[in-house]
């Protein structure tokens, strides 16, 4: 139990594609990211970052290796709870923004709650307003996600990240397609939650001046740790 | 509890948001069912008028007397079969009156069998119709018109005057449609008739008979089983046929088998006189399930066509839900709701249709002269195939829908999310 202060930690990660040729992404991945630690990924394109971002997102199964969130072995879980764990633990920030074209914007904030049940309907309401209005979208409310500007949508998918209170937020290139101000005020965002709140963040980025800012960098390259 | 609510909202925002396509699964589900509902009604009422024709017309047993020689002739009594061989040429058949022996308490007799819902008395006569100098040949029968129109529905037969007329007044006469038409008389009119020893009557027409068959019409008329009696100059006891109607049609063969037993009659069931009668309506109800459920089937493969591609069109969404902590079970439910959805809008609308179009169908006349007393084209409104209907609509979208519900459950969101 002496591993409690380390939110996520991974053991020997291995990871094969096999179409369409036999191909070994990740080897022996070993990392571990300490209770609200700021960590980004760096490293070139098709060296493996965002496939082991996928598995420490437990998404993806097939892999080889060990790998523990908040204490727990996740290759023990099926995939009910798996998708348990990403819906209570893990909150997610893509790329591609990823909201629900079709529902408001304040319907993609709530969904992982509703889903989750903790509190009413109500109340989850209230708390993705707020989270909105952290983000400042909250004007955006009630529009639908798909009349949204790109850099809205990147942040009200920070909140819908948020809505559960995660125990760590993994990203993808979150600020990959924002422009220097909105990129700078997702990284603002992302820091506080970091600093005021003690929660753990893993981010995949190419963006080197976000990278220096956060507590530690892990530089990986062609399937495995550099540094 | 709220999870469900969560699942149904987001089946409900799906199927708003693409409310032509969901339009269009559910029209296809609409014209399935509607047509089942319309053809099932259409082909079953048509049956139903065709069954009846034959089952409420037709007496369940026919009594008569047995025209037929005697089975074991005089000379097989003396001679010894084993070595003698005797050849009868022409034989004849027995001479019999054409009169049920013991007419009346036969008849009495029946009536109080629980199994016998009413048995008729029939007096046949051969008569000629008079027409100046032409005699016309014909036959009138002599019946208790209340029971004949209660078993029987004799009612139908009647296109002009009233039944009742054979009971208000003793001479009166229910004539054959072709007579009519031959002698120019209508209802109200006279008409001369004489029997077979040459005795005149004149008999008052109280209505126009018509079965349809042409050679039965330009024959058959009707009168009370008294005055058809009187006409032969023959006593109350005087009864050619019995019909019979009893409760339970399947008990025809049995039952007539036992009165040929204790009497000395001829008793002819449904099922032997009408053998072709059956096979016709199996096979009618055949094709009309065969084609019903083609129908059916074509509409579940729409609906099964429709969902497919909404799941192709929801991959995004499907690996969002996925990778924010739904479940593969979230999913298919998901999508499952939506196709049952459609399946009761459709089958909803399909029920109103089928009701509406068989409402109209049945306003459309159907005139023939083998039916006289129908005019329009008939329907059957029987709740079962609005039931079975509905249950089918709901039954083929859930298994139309749970085919691709199940691909999207087993869909991985690392492979969309890293597609994009």
């Amino acid at each position: 139990m002496n591993q409690s202060n380390y939110i996520l930690e991974t053991e020997d990660v291995n990871k094969y594609f096999r179409e369409p040729v036999n191909f070994h992404v990740l080897k022996n991945i070993s990392i571990h990211l300490k209770n609200g630690e700021f960590v980004s990924i760096m490293g070139k394109s098709g060296c493996g970052k965002s496939t082991l971002l996928y598995i420490l997102s437990t998404m993806d199964t097939d892999y080889e290796g060990k790998l523990i969130i908040d204490g727990q072995d996740m290759s023990q879980l099926n995939s009910a709870e798996l998708a348990r764990v990403r819906n209570e633990k893990i909150g997610f920030i893509f790329q591609f923004h990823y909201l629900l074209p079709e529902f408001t914007v304040l319907k993609n904030v709530m969904l992982p709650a509703l889903k989750l049940g903790r509190e009413s309907e109500e109340e989850i309401k209230k708390k993705a307003l707020n989270k909105l209005e952290i983000l400042g979208v909250a004007d955006q409310a009630y529009k639908k996600a798909h009349r949204i500007s790109g850099g809205q949508k990147q942040r009200v998918s920070i909140a819908r990240a948020l809505i559960n209170d995660p125990k760590i937020i993994m990203g993808d290139e979150p600020t990959g397609n924002l422009d220097s101000k909105n990129s700078e005020n997702v990284f603002n965002i992302l820091r506080s939650l970091s600093d005021e709140r003690g929660l753990s963040l893993l981010v995949v980025t190419h963006d080197m001046d976000f990278a220096s800012k956060t507590d530690r960098i892990i530089e990986m390259g062609d399937g495995i740790i550099l540094s | 509890m709220s999870k469900l609510k969560v699942i149904l909202d987001i089946a409900k925002t799906h199927l708003i948001s693409k409310r032509k396509q969901t339009a269009v699964a559910a029209l296809g589900v609409t014209f399935g069912i509607g047509t089942y509902i319309i053809m099932m009604s259409f082909m079953t009422g048509l049956n139903g008028l065709l069954d009846g024709l034959i089952l409420n017309r037709t007496p369940h047993i026919q009594i008569f007397n047995k025209i037929e020689p005697t089975k074991i002739q005089p000379i097989d009594k003396v001679l010894n079969l084993e070595s003698d061989l005797n050849i009868i040429l022409s034989v004849k058949p027995k001479n019999r009156l054409e009169r049920i022996h013991n007419a009346l308490p036969l008849l009495s007799e029946l009536r109080s069998n629980p199994e016998v819902n009413g048995a008729t008395p029939q007096t046949t006569c051969r008569v000629f119709y008079v027409a100046g100098t032409i005699n016309l040949n014909g036959a009138v029968n002599g019946i208790e018109v209340l029971e004949e129109a209660r078993l029987f529905n004799f009612k139908d037969y009647i296109v002009e005057g009233d039944i009742y007329s054979l009971k208000r007044r003793k001479n009166s006469i229910l004539l054959g449609a072709g007579i009519a038409d031959k002698l120019s008389i209508a209802v109200g009119d006279n008409i001369q008739i004489i029997n077979s020893a040459g005795v005149p009557f004149s008999l008052h027409v109280g209505g126009i008979y018509q079965s349809g068959l042409a050679e039965v019409d330009d024959i058959q008329s009707y009168v009370n089983l008294q005055m058809a009696q009187q006409i032969l100059g023959e006593g109350k006891n005087y009864i050619s046929r019995i019909h019979v109607k009893l409760n339970d049609i399947d008990l025809a063969p049995s039952i007539s088998q036992q009165l040929e037993n204790i009497y000395d009659i001829k008793a002819l069931d449904i099922n032997t006189a009408n053998a072709q009668f059956d096979t016709g309506t199996a096979i009618r109800n055949l094709i009309s399930y065969a084609v019903s459920i083609t129908l059916l089937i074509v509409a579940g493969f729409g609906i099964y066509n429709i969902l497919n591609m909404f799941i192709y069109e929801k991959m995004n969404d499907i690996a969002i839900l996925k990778a924010t902590g739904f479940t593969g079970m979230d999913v298919l439910l998901i999508f499952i709701i939506q196709a049952i959805f459609i399946g009761i809008i459709g089958g909803i609308l399909g029920i109103g249709i089928g009701y509406g179009v068989s409402r109209f169908i049945d306003t459309i006349p159907f005139v023939t002269d083998a039916l006289p007393t129908i005019k329009t084209y008939p329907i059957n409104y029987d709740i079962k195939f609005y039931i079975t209907g509905v249950a089918f609509a709901l039954i083929s979208t859930f298994l139309a829908g749970y085919l691709p519900a199940l691909k999207a459950k087993k869909i991985d969101p690392v492979e969309i999310i890293r597609g994009q």
